[in-house]
């Protein structure tokens, strides 16, 4: 029946109601939606489908479902069914509806490259063990990024087609070379008059170059800072060695300042798991609680610069990194029990792909990946990367991944190149070996950069995979916690996913 | 306190097709009298009766002047009984028969205009049961009545019957809103069942009007379910894609969900399903059963007190307002819903059809509960109704 046709073949008195059994007619059999699945213990299978959406199904009843026998009385079939699992209808609506979805999973994608990084100096105060790429050197003209080199990068960025473009400043110690973050940022924004982008400006940073005017400036434009804390004193001072050991104070002082100036939820911070952190997931939680802390980045160590030169004495197995993550993220629930709130940021990112319709714009867990095409980095040179890791690379001298150069290269040079082509054409998990059947594609994301490094090809081998093996752990984990119900866990896990807040205790509307 | 929307009285034979006008009890110059109806309670022979749309008065004209004043002044009805519940501003249509009909209230917040009584669907508990009729004549009517409507109007319900049967004209309605009372909120009652043309969300989309929302039921995840409540196969089907478009092409969307028998026990899950697939709808209204229509007859089959039907409803409300969406619970006494989702429950039922118990007297939050339809009370309603004292 049409929309329409009803209305004229109207001869129904309020006697002759249809029974729900008449709309049912015509349900007999179904056929399987695509969807991805994975063993999830003895008795139970885990099913995604495209879009994120799961459900749990016992041994046999899963089947039943596959082998199509799974009977309507079965209360698990209009689980099944309005999940998308299964189509029992000639109907294409339902297929309408997972394209929709499909099309709000895969929308991280339009607009195309959004973040945009400049690494304004190598120069740095720190010589922190893990980092990929500073220098300790006074050496001005060798390391910094000149305002003609900024200019040309910021040009470049317009030519994105994205209506929102975020500039992440990014070092060495990016504050070293404050005259050209101002410049990009008076030079965007006078450029933004006409562009009319909505412009977000982040500059990561150790906080230790901060002073009064920079403090004034950053609050006069409303820029977001990212700093590191990687624990209480004695981690971070042993991750962090600078001149005098004292980075934990310092960060701590001026932290305090730059809340002041700035608001205090304009600062946030990231830590780096080191093999002495390994032993201390708790101690860091508590200190980023201490500090005030809404949110907290857990992040193992990459494969990049000194982190990498430096060698065995730095390394861990991934398996390590996992109990690390466990534990800290146990600990960081307890606070959130005990009516703090703290955020895990790399769960709220897997979250949000698992429990909500959106995606995550997180450009480092995207399929296709976000390399070039998501985001880019300008480096102090004028060389352009795919990536933060593909300009760590080439400081190693692994030039693979460069894309060109904004003296040299044009918007469709860098951005429609051959790299790029092929970064994107590689990395799409749907069609990677080990990924194209695995059940969490949905809310994971391939790396080719970091597959070229550590096992010598974009494609890369997830069974030896560090970055896959880790990415299981968690989602297996986060899965885990989820699937044993507690409801103060699956409620937290919501308002991370969300990002909504809602109070713990309904307002009471008697007065 | 149900309130009185016609009356009746003596028409003069000069009355000979039915008029609109605005309601003004004080004279007005002749050169703004002609969209007004003058009302009085007497007739002052000195009173000038000319140039007004019609007059009404609680005079009792003799025979002898009917004939005179049939031919010099505006059409006219007299003998009406009282004019109390009219106030100036108000719209009014005056017919050949006597009947003077309330269109357009200016003290209420709840005026709407019922532009067909046809229906595409048919619905186990409508409370205004379809008519097939052909209608689509009085399409001048309700272009008339968008004229006379006070300009600061803050909303303005279209609803039906099917208002989208309308097809063209109802674009031409809106289109007229849009233009007549640029800052009148337009909420319109759907199935949305024809959106599923695309080109008609598109052609409603490209009226532009600043605030325009579209209400469409949804009454459940599953698509027989809700073609077994709207008693129209494909229905589902049609429904979410004319949801999809209008989405697609951006205009506002209210899902709306009536709570009985068929509905209850899915609430959870189709809040989920709205989530997922439907996460740009504006607003989602849980509502209670309006004992009216079919949902008199129909009644032993639909009827749940809401007291069975709290857990449901708390979840579903939770579930949506926990992820961000707008959610409000319709035509529900705070007595009978759970505390933990008061909140978001609205005073929702016109004051025209609005009523308390007598027990409500006593309730300490009665000031903000929404009551009863007047229609439940002469029917069924929960069990639970009690004061709240604390």
């Amino acid at each position: 029946m049409t929309p329409l046709e009803s209305v004229h073949s109207d001869k129904q008195k309020p006697s002759l109601f249809r029974s729900i059994g008449h709309y049912r007619q015509g349900t007999e059999g179904y056929h399987l939606l695509p969807f991805r699945f994975m063993r999830w213990s003895a008795g139970e299978v885990l099913l995604v489908n495209d879009v994120g959406e799961f459900i749990f199904l016992e041994s046999e009843r899963f089947k039943a479902f596959v082998g199509h026998r799974l009977r309507l009385a079965d209360p698990i079939y209009l689980d099944l069914k309005v999940k998308h699992f299964l189509l029992d209808s000639p109907s294409n609506v339902p297929i309408e509806l997972l394209a929709t979805k499909y099309r709000t999973k895969k929308s991280f994608l339009e607009g195309f490259a959004k973040l945009h990084l400049f690494v304004v100096t190598l120069r740095c105060d720190h010589s922190c063990h893990y980092c990929q790429v500073s220098r300790v050197s006074t050496s001005r003209s060798k390391y910094d990024m000149t305002r003609e080199t900024a200019r040309r990068a910021v040009d470049l960025m317009f030519r994105s087609p994205s209506p929102a473009l975020k500039i992440e400043f990014q070092g060495g110690e990016s504050l070293l070379n404050f005259d050209v973050i101002r410049h990009v940022l008076e030079y965007s924004q006078e450029r933004n008059v006409l562009e009319g982008r909505d412009l977000e400006y982040v500059v990561a940073t150790n906080l230790v170059p901060l002073t009064d005017e920079i403090l004034e400036f950053l609050r006069a434009h409303s820029i977001l800072l990212s700093t590191s804390l990687d624990g209480p004193e004695l981690i971070h001072n042993s991750n962090r060695p600078r001149k005098g050991n004292d980075s934990h104070a310092i960060t701590i002082r001026n932290l305090a300042r730059a809340r002041e100036a700035l608001g205090h939820d304009r600062v946030s911070a990231v830590m780096t798991t080191t093999k002495l952190s390994l032993g201390h997931p708790r101690e860091i939680v508590d200190e980023y609680v201490r500090q005030g802390f809404g949110s907290i980045f857990l992040r193992s160590i990459s494969p990049y610069g000194y982190a990498v030169r430096t060698g065995e004495a730095l390394r861990y197995e991934t398996s390590e990194f996992l109990s690390f993550y466990k534990a800290a993220l146990q600990r960081i629930i307890e606070v959130n029990r005990e009516g703090r709130d703290l955020v895990e940021v790399y769960a709220q990112i897997l979250l949000t792909k698992m429990l909500t319709p959106f995606p995550s714009f997180y450009v480092d867990l995207q399929s296709p990946a976000g390399a070039g095409i998501g985001a880019v980095a300008y480096n102090y040179d004028g060389e352009i990367y795919a990536s933060d890791e593909a300009r760590m690379l080439a400081e190693m001298g692994d030039k693979t991944f460069r894309l060109g150069n904004v003296h040299e290269n044009t918007y469709e040079d860098v951005f429609g190149g051959e790299t790029v082509r092929a970064l994107a054409a590689d990395s799409v998990l749907e069609a990677l070996p080990g990924c194209a059947d695995c059940a969490f594609l949905p809310y994971c994301g391939a790396d080719p950069i970091f597959n070229h490094r550590t096992q010598g090809d974009v494609i890369g081998h997830r069974p030896t995979s560090a970055f896959c093996s880790k990415n299981m752990g968690i989602l297996r984990h986060l899965f885990g916690l989820i699937r044993e119900g507690d409801p103060f866990i699956k409620d937290l896990f919501t308002r991370w996913a969300t990002g909504v807040r809602t109070p713990a205790t309904i307002g009471e509307i008697v007065s | 306190m149900s309130l009185v929307l016609s009356t009746h009285g003596k028409p003069l034979p000069s009355l000979t097709r039915v008029v609109l006008g605005r309601l003004t009890s004080a004279p007005l110059d002749p050169g703004l009298r002609q969209d007004h109806i003058l009302m009085t309670a007497s007739l002052p022979c000195e009173i000038d009766l000319r140039g007004y749309c019609g007059v009404l008065t609680c005079a009792s004209i003799p025979p002898d002047q009917a004939e005179a004043l049939a031919r010099s002044a505006s059409p006219i009805i007299h003998n009406i009984a009282s004019l109390d519940h009219l106030q100036d501003g108000d719209v009014v249509s005056l017919s050949p028969t006597g009947s003077v009909r309330t269109l357009y209230r200016l003290a209420s917040p709840h005026n709407s205009i019922l532009v067909t009584e046809r229906c595409n669907s048919f619905c186990v508990m409508c409370s205004q049961p379809p008519k097939s009729i052909d209608d689509s004549a009085l399409i001048g009517r309700h272009l008339r009545l968008i004229e006379l409507i006070d300009f600061n109007t803050k909303e303005l319900g279209i609803t039906g019957g099917e208002p989208t049967l309308l097809k063209a004209d109802l674009l031409r309605l809106i289109e007229r809103c849009k233009v007549l009372l640029p800052s009148t909120a337009l909420h319109v009652l759907s199935n949305g069942r024809l959106f599923y043309y695309g080109s008609f969300a598109r052609d409603l989309a490209a009226i532009g009007h600043p605030d325009l929302m579209i209400g469409i039921p949804l009454y459940s995840d599953i698509d027989w379910e809700h073609d077994h409540v709207v008693q129209a196969a494909g229905a589902f089907d049609q429904t979410l894609v004319g949801i999809q478009n209008l989405g697609q092409y951006g205009v506002p969307v209210e899902i709306r969900v009536v709570i009985h028998q068929h509905t209850y026990k899915r609430l959870p899950n189709l809040a989920e399903f709205i989530y997922r697939n439907l996460t740009f709808a504006s607003h989602v209204a849980l509502m209670g059963l309006e004992v009216m229509g079919f949902a008199v007859p129909n009644l032993s089959e639909l009827w749940i007190d809401p007291v069975e039907y709290g857990t449901e409803l708390a979840e579903a409300t939770r579930f949506l307002a926990n992820r961000g969406m707008n959610v409000s619970i319709y035509n529900h006494q705070l007595c009978a819903v759970p505390r933990e989702i008061w909140e978001f429950c609205n005073r929702s039922i016109s004051d025209w059809k609005n009523d308390y118990l007598p027990e409500c007297e006593e309730c300490v939050v009665r000031e903000r509960c929404g009551g009863f339809f007047s229609s439940s009370l002469r029917h069924r309603h929960s069990s639970g109704i009690r004061p709240i004292r604390f």
